[in-house]
């Protein structure tokens, strides 16, 4: 710019106008990179905090309570992206399965009459180990695992 | 030499330049350059003893002499040898039975006359009325089938007199089925064995040999498209392409030996062997009564009995195309029925496939959505298990299960509604912080040129 | 406060070697930045790396699930997931760029000969970041992705078998195969990477920045490091950020199925984009080569050009020579052409 000289100790000296400019373009820079940084920063602090649902659970899941569930019933509870059957036998027993029929992926349910599990669709039978004793299905349930804590109903993979 | 004694060394053979073959390529594997060295080292497998031991057992077993089949095989009659031909692959010989177990005779004569002498048992080819009989002589006999396979059934022959087949050949009429027909004779193989005119996916093509002959069949006045129509059937498909083999073919409704179509008061049974739970709603609906009344046979008069096609929501209602206007009256009970049913039927299809489009398209657009897709099959469930409770002809039977189910289809369509706010939200702060972005960018560009002209005017 | 960070580290020394420095202008200047810009998406890699690793789980049953939940559930998840993913692409490309602009421009000469050697040890970290992260997700396509890769891996003669074991953990592509991925992607590479890194830029300051040879006679004009070109490097960073965030809005990174290691392959498996031209020639290579087995011959073919990258500064030294350099010049423009016409018929075929 031609209107800026250098005084006597060879800095520059501004005229107000570019002064005022220069500082005003300071000012902007100085609040648009704040804000471009707080764009920034409030992602990555949302992000690090707790979210709602606070884990990707799969391999364990609160399948029921235990004055849930009466002898001689079942329930069908969510384990990951896959429905599985809780069942409690004569015995008391906890017993807990893959609720996916092996033969068209029904969802299959507890059979009290029985005492078996049985699959609607075309009157599939499983025992109470799981194993297919009855229709066309050709493989057993896969069964998980049962524990208790407390009065909660633990389920996990086996 | 004798022909069993060739046949097990030509074995040995194969199966000797087999386990060669198969030592060379794994020893290849591991030394690629050194096939020298992988072929001294058959030398070392335990494969050897494996083929020496076979050498000594065939070697042993072929000394059992059979003079039918020496003889036989060599026959220029195809009807005369073919018998000596299929035996190798025949259930009985791996069971170390021969000719002479059934024919009787004797196997070690050497000449015709000696080998088919009636004292020594010969009995020679049996008339086609005395077949069941024949295989009975073992097969009725528990006492000797239990030295082969004690849980084999030994009631074929007392069920087969009551099978139409049974009863037609006790009357006199040779143009039957009877126990050769299917399971083919001299070349019989268990029903597990793929290549078993029994095995599952072979029965229909075994019946359709008579049962599709119109020409066979036409001194007995009944159709003979069955095979023809069941191949185009559910039932068909879930046997030929998805290798279902729990899928029902001819035996599975008629029976194996005591076949005969099940009675039309019957069939509901029949089906719900397997349809269990639409057998039981049909039984307790007012359909059962109506139809036994009407002599209407269950089942297959809404779902025909052989080209039974995967059922529509079409069958059911009061218009054009539905079947309940076959015998209900327009405004009667049942059509009212019908027609709501299939109204509520229909709106639980329309959400489910509104909301699966809503979840496909945000699925398109990049959103994980297969959670809600996922949730969504519950809807689904409810519409398939609407459909099975139409067979009780009851509609609060069915509205019981299409309101949750609909709850869950609006939750799916939710989810998707949800899904594409969120892209929509992503977009606009997309757009947004470009805009800050920019004019950051835009302001260090001013920078710099603030900044040199300076640098250039204290030069 | 200076004066008392100077009393106990060297930090006006570095501040004065920072403020002398220069940056020469000229028309090839525009390249100088795609060092800093490769430097730069990294930073971005480290950070979002951090942040993903805050609700990743590394092993075969959680792994997908755990992206899933990230992209799903986690505030501004999907974000920094896209942007991780976009970024290593992004960076891999500039780093590209880096290499043939420092290439073509023979920045390699003496005495910068060990800042080459390093960037390409870097070049192959960042191929190996790239095959590593690739299969964090545990999704169908990264499974037979690396199922194939390591399998290529396995065919170099001698000790291809156990290379393969070394990568996958045992025979097959297996949860430990996740895991030791996982140790490699954010442990041994990061420590590596940093090393180099430091090495590289270090010696970038100490030598100064390399005027290509048809420029050097001439008197070019310089600008200060600070402020002007670090400014300039700014504008660059800042429009990289604002493009990363349009890639992650835009085309967000996809998540697809999760493994299964028993369901056949899906077809068409290719590999990452800056495999691709690799992945093409070895689909284009007969069975057999003079006898011997062709993809063999074309792994080790790479192999060996992969070696010739670290010895150019020591094959093009010594005195200008223009033969030298044409032969030089004509060598990388057909590699550079090899690389993009493969890349491009691995994309549409």
């Amino acid at each position: 710019m031609k209107n800026t000289l250098p005084d006597s100790t060879g800095r520059t000296i501004e005229p107000p106008a570019v002064e005022s400019r220069r500082r005003f373009l300071d000012y902007l820079l100085g609040t648009s990179a704040v804000a471009t940084l707080g764009a920034i920063v409030y992602p990555i602090i949302r992000f690090m905090s707790p979210p709602k649902i606070i884990e990707s659970t799969e391999s364990s899941v609160m399948a029921a309570k235990l004055n849930e569930i009466p002898v001689n019933s079942g329930k069908i509870f969510k384990f990951g992206s896959k429905p599985g059957i809780l069942v409690r036998t004569d015995s008391g027993e906890l017993k807990a399965f893959s609720a996916v029929c092996t033969h068209l992926e029904c969802i299959v349910q507890y059979q009290p009459e029985t005492k078996q599990i049985w699959c609607a669709c075309h009157n599939g039978h499983y025992n109470l180990n799981g194993k297919n004793v009855a229709g066309p299905p050709p493989r057993p349930l896969e069964e998980f695992k049962v524990n208790t804590r407390g009065d909660e109903i633990v389920v996990s993979k086996a | 030499m004798d022909r069993e004694v060739r046949a097990s060394l030509c074995n040995l053979c194969v199966l000797c330049v087999s386990v060669v073959k198969v030592t060379r390529r794994n020893n290849h594997h591991r030394d690629a350059e050194n096939t020298e060295v992988a072929q001294k080292r058959i030398l070392n497998q335990p494969a050897l003893a494996l083929m020496v031991l076979l050498m000594l057992f065939t070697v042993a077993s072929a000394q059992k002499k059979s003079s039918c089949i020496e003889c036989h095989v060599k026959l220029s009659d195809p009807r005369l040898s073919n018998p000596a031909k299929l035996f190798d692959n025949d259930i009985h010989r791996g069971r170390g039975l021969s000719c002479n177990d059934c024919h009787g005779g004797d196997p070690n004569a050497d000449t015709s006359e000696a080998a088919k002498d009636p004292s020594k048992g010969y009995l020679g080819k049996p008339r086609t009325l005395d077949i069941p009989a024949y295989c009975g002589k073992c097969h009725s006999d528990a006492n000797l089938m239990k030295k082969f396979n004690p849980s084999l059934r030994v009631d074929q022959e007392n069920e087969y007199y009551t099978s139409v087949h049974g009863r037609l050949l006790k009357a006199g009429e040779q143009k039957v089925a009877t126990c050769i027909s299917c399971h083919t004779v001299h070349g019989i193989r268990a029903v597990s064995d793929p290549l078993s005119s029994v095995y599952p996916l072979n029965v229909a093509d075994t019946c359709a040999k008579c049962h599709g002959n119109a020409d066979y069949m036409r001194a007995f006045k009944i159709p003979t498209d069955q095979v023809t129509k069941f191949k185009t059937s559910v039932h068909a498909k879930a046997l030929y392409n998805k290798q279902d083999l729990s899928a029902p073919t001819c035996n599975d409704c008629h029976g194996n030996h005591g076949a005969a179509p099940p009675g039309i008061t019957s069939v509901a049974n029949v089906c719900g062997q397997c349809h269990a739970r639409q057998a039981d709603l049909f039984q307790t609906s007012p359909h059962k009564a109506a139809f036994d009344q009407k002599g209407l046979a269950e089942c297959i008069t809404c779902h025909s009995n052989h080209d039974i096609a995967t059922p529509s929501d079409q069958m059911i209602g009061s218009q054009q195309g539905a079947l309940c206007i076959n015998c209900h009256t327009n405004g009667d009970k049942g059509i009212t029925a019908a027609a709501h049913m299939r109204t509520r039927i229909d709106e639980l299809n329309a959400s489910i496939n509104k909301s699966s489009e809503i979840l496909s398209v945000a699925e398109r657009k990049g959103m994980e959505v297969s959670k809600p897709k996922f949730d969504l099959k519950g809807a689904t469930d409810a519409l398939t298990h609407a459909r099975v409770l139409i067979h009780s002809s009851s509609t609060s039977e069915v509205d019981k299960v299409v309101a949750p189910g609909l709850e869950v289809a609006g939750k799916g369509y939710q989810a998707g509604l949800d899904a594409l706010a969120e892209l929509s939200f992503r977009r606009k702060g997309l757009a947004v912080s470009l805009v800050f972005i920019l004019f950051l960018a835009l302001l260090v560009y001013l920078k710099i040129r603030q900044i040199e002209t300076r640098q250039r005017i204290a030069k | 406060m200076q004066e008392w960070l100077d009393e106990r580290l060297p930090v006006s020394a570095l501040t004065e070697m920072a403020r002398k420095k220069e940056v020469p202008v000229h028309r090839y200047s525009i390249w100088y930045y795609f060092g800093g810009m490769t430097l730069f998406l990294f930073v971005v890699q480290v950070v979002t790396g951090i942040l993903l690793l805050l609700y990743y789980r590394p092993s075969a049953e959680n792994a997908f699930e755990s992206v899933q939940f990230i992209i799903t559930e986690v505030k501004f998840g999907w974000l920094i997931r896209s942007i991780h993913s976009w970024s290593a692409n992004l960076m891999i490309a500039t780093l590209f760029i880096h290499l043939f602009s420092v290439f073509f421009l023979r920045a390699y000469r003496r005495p910068r000969e060990m800042t080459w050697v390093s960037g390409v040890v870097l070049l192959f970290i960042a191929i190996c970041f790239g095959f590593s992260g690739y299969l964090l997700p545990w999704n169908k396509l990264a499974y037979f992705a690396t199922k194939v890769g390591t399998e290529i891996a396995g065919v170099v003669p001698i000790v291809g078998h156990t290379m393969l074991r070394f990568l996958r953990g045992g025979d097959d592509v297996t949860g430990a195969t996740l895991t030791r991925f996982f140790g490699f992607h954010v442990a041994v590479l990061p420590a590596t990477a940093t090393v180099f890194i430091a090495l590289h830029v270090l010696l970038v300051q100490l030598h100064g920045m390399s005027v290509p040879p048809s420029l050097k006679d001439q008197n070019v004009s310089k600008m200060k490091f600070i402020p002007n070109f670090l400014l300039r490097d700014l504008i660059g960073w800042i429009l990289a950020i604002g493009v990363l965030a349009a890639l992650a809005a835009l085309f967000p990174w996809e998540l697809g199925e999760k493994a299964d290691p028993f369901a056949p392959a899906p077809a068409g498996i290719k590999p990452e984009w800056y495999f691709l031209f690799m992945f093409q020639t070895l689909k284009y290579l007969p069975a057999k080569i003079l006898g011997m087995d062709g993809e063999v011959l074309g792994i080790m073919t790479f192999n060996i050009v992969a070696l010739l990258l670290f010895i150019v500064p020591f094959v093009d030294s010594g005195p200008e020579n223009r033969k030298r350099t044409l032969i030089f010049n004509i060598i990388g423009v057909l590699v550079l052409l090899y690389i993009l016409v493969m890349t491009i018929i691995g994309y549409v075929t």
